[in-house]
């Protein structure tokens, strides 16, 4: 178990160096990163939570990489305990959906590499399991925050190679978000409590977004540099 | 105007373009192949700015060439619904909510991005004429009947929703920082994405792309292949995701890496795409 995680922490590190030389920071600045990296104590803070660090693309990617944590950790747990009732085609709806957090999460992950933000550890226990309507409920949630985080954080990436992979990211999230809201209300894929008057989807601040996420988080997640400490 | 012809102009001033160009040129001329025999229909002058400005080796679109982009694909979308709305019989009670929210966002979306553009010092463009069966003027394209037949309608729709996604994706890099235009942009695309996701749902197919290693359409509709060409890239930055563990094991299946990434169309490929078929002068 140790050997294959560390084995996969050499090969994030890899990737991690080479998304870099794609990003366009180039070897030097990569280098700088992975000095930062070494004091990654500047990321805890008081009472055993996290912050996404200092300003710039890699605060925005921890950021991302923690709502994308919490989003797989609740679907891996719908799968787990599934709803009683659940159908075969909801089972089915519901694992492509995990799969594709896990996918996101381990992306960002390997993106990241000694960069990232540790594993969160979640707390659902507000959330009823066995019930189809609190699950359907939570990941609405979910999905419909998630959405809003990456639209309202789009415009502090400064990479356009990373804002180009969070757009590939948010509209699966809002493909997720549309069939949740039907599988509630049918028909309610636009509705307005997520679509304004001018037809655009809301967004919403890393401010507004993490204290949500916190809800259902032991390990508290702060954004100092944008204006957030949990 | 002819879009060939255009191409020919860039070319006097820039002789690399030709080889630059080839693959898209290609693509272009593969537009016959959509099912019209029409010949290239001439070009609208705000689509030949375009045309310029994608395939031209000079900057990014500016802001309000981005904007008149999207609202040139607006207009295609809210004019199709409008007319599959006004079409006795086509569309079900059952659909009938679904299909009059998207109609109602993307008339809003026309709205707001001509409110936009004149906020940012331009001109809003006209629309052009539009041949929803795909043929270029003709009425007779691949998609012919499409107002009496709810699945063919269905299809067209899905088709123009999820290349609308691609299209606004592939615009986010040329508003980077732009926190007002990329956050409306990229809200925009959230909102074609739950579209397209709603559409898959009507017409009983994944509400994501689920691409396989070679095609990336997986609607069933062959003769949109093309708006669904690189839908089954696995590659994120240097990472092929389908090498990243997945639950069931250490990779991840291709189905997987494609459903879960969305990708970009450039400007001049979208329009490659329905310039002298769904629009034409």
């Amino acid at each position: 178990m140790k050997t294959s995680e560390q084995e996969s922490i050499g090969g994030a590190n890899m990737a991690r160096r080479s998304f870099l030389r794609y990003a366009g920071l180039g070897v030097a600045s990569a280098g700088l990163l992975a000095t930062a990296a070494c004091h990654k104590d500047h990321k805890v803070v008081v009472g055993g939570g996290i912050d996404i660090g200092a300003k710039g693309d890699l605060a925005i990617l921890n950021y991302a990489y923690a709502l994308e944590q919490l989003e797989a950790a609740f679907y891996i747990q719908v799968i787990t305990t599934p709803y009683s009732g659940m159908t075969s085609d909801e089972k089915a709806l519901f694992t492509s959906i995990r799969d594709h957090e896990v996918l996101h999460r381990e992306f960002f992950k390997a993106a990241l590499g000694g960069n990232a933000i540790p594993s969160l550890t979640v707390d659902f226990s507000t959330i009823d399991f066995t019930k189809k309507s609190a699950v359907l409920g939570a990941a609405k949630a979910f999905e419909d925050t998630g959405v809003k985080a990456y639209d309202g954080a789009g415009y502090l990436i400064q990479d356009a190679g990373y804002l180009t992979i969070a757009g590939k990211i948010v509209s699966v999230e809002a493909r997720h978000a549309a069939l949740i809201s039907n599988m509630l209300v049918a028909g309610s894929f636009a509705a307005d409590d997520q679509v304004d008057s001018n037809g655009l989807n809301k967004s919403a601040t890393i401010a507004e977004v993490l204290p949500i996420a916190n809800t259902y988080l032991k390990t508290k997640v702060s954004a100092t540099n944008y204006s957030y400490v949990a | 105007m002819n879009l060939f012809n255009i191409i020919d102009e860039i070319e006097k001033f820039d002789p690399e373009l030709n080889d630059r160009l080839n693959p898209r040129r290609a693509a272009i001329k593969n537009i016959t192949s959509f099912g019209s025999k029409v010949a290239m229909a001439a070009v609208p002058f705000a689509m030949g700015t375009m045309l310029k400005r994608a395939y031209g080796a000079t900057a990014a679109p500016t802001v309000v060439e981005v904007l008149n982009y999207a609202l040139t694909l607006e207009y295609l979308e809210s004019s199709f619904y409008n007319q599959g709305a006004a079409s006795a019989g086509l569309i079900p009670a059952a659909g009938a909510s679904y299909i009059n929210t998207v109609k109602d966002d993307e008339n809003q979306h026309v709205a707001f991005l001509k409110t936009a553009i004149t906020a940012s010092g331009g001109t809003p463009v006209t629309s052009p004429k539009f041949d929803f069966t795909a043929g270029g003027g003709t009425g007779n394209g691949p998609f012919k009947g499409l107002f009496s037949n709810y699945t063919l309608f269905l299809k067209v729709a899905l088709a123009f929703e999820d290349t609308g996604v691609r299209a606004y994706k592939g615009q986010a890099p040329n508003l980077l920082g732009n926190k007002d235009i990329l956050t409306a942009a990229l809200s925009i695309h959230a909102v074609e994405a739950r579209h397209a996701s709603a559409i898959r749902q009507l017409l009983g197919v994944s509400p994501w792309i689920t691409s396989t290693a070679t095609l990336g359409n997986d609607t069933g509709v062959s003769q949109v292949n093309g708006n669904y060409d690189g839908e089954q890239n696995v590659t994120q930055g240097p990472v092929n995701v389908t090498t990243l563990p997945s639950i069931s094991g250490s990779t991840t299946s291709v189905a997987i890496a494609t459903a879960a990434f969305d990708e970009p169309l450039s400007m001049d490929q979208v329009l490659a795409l329905l310039v002298g078929t769904f629009i034409y002068t």
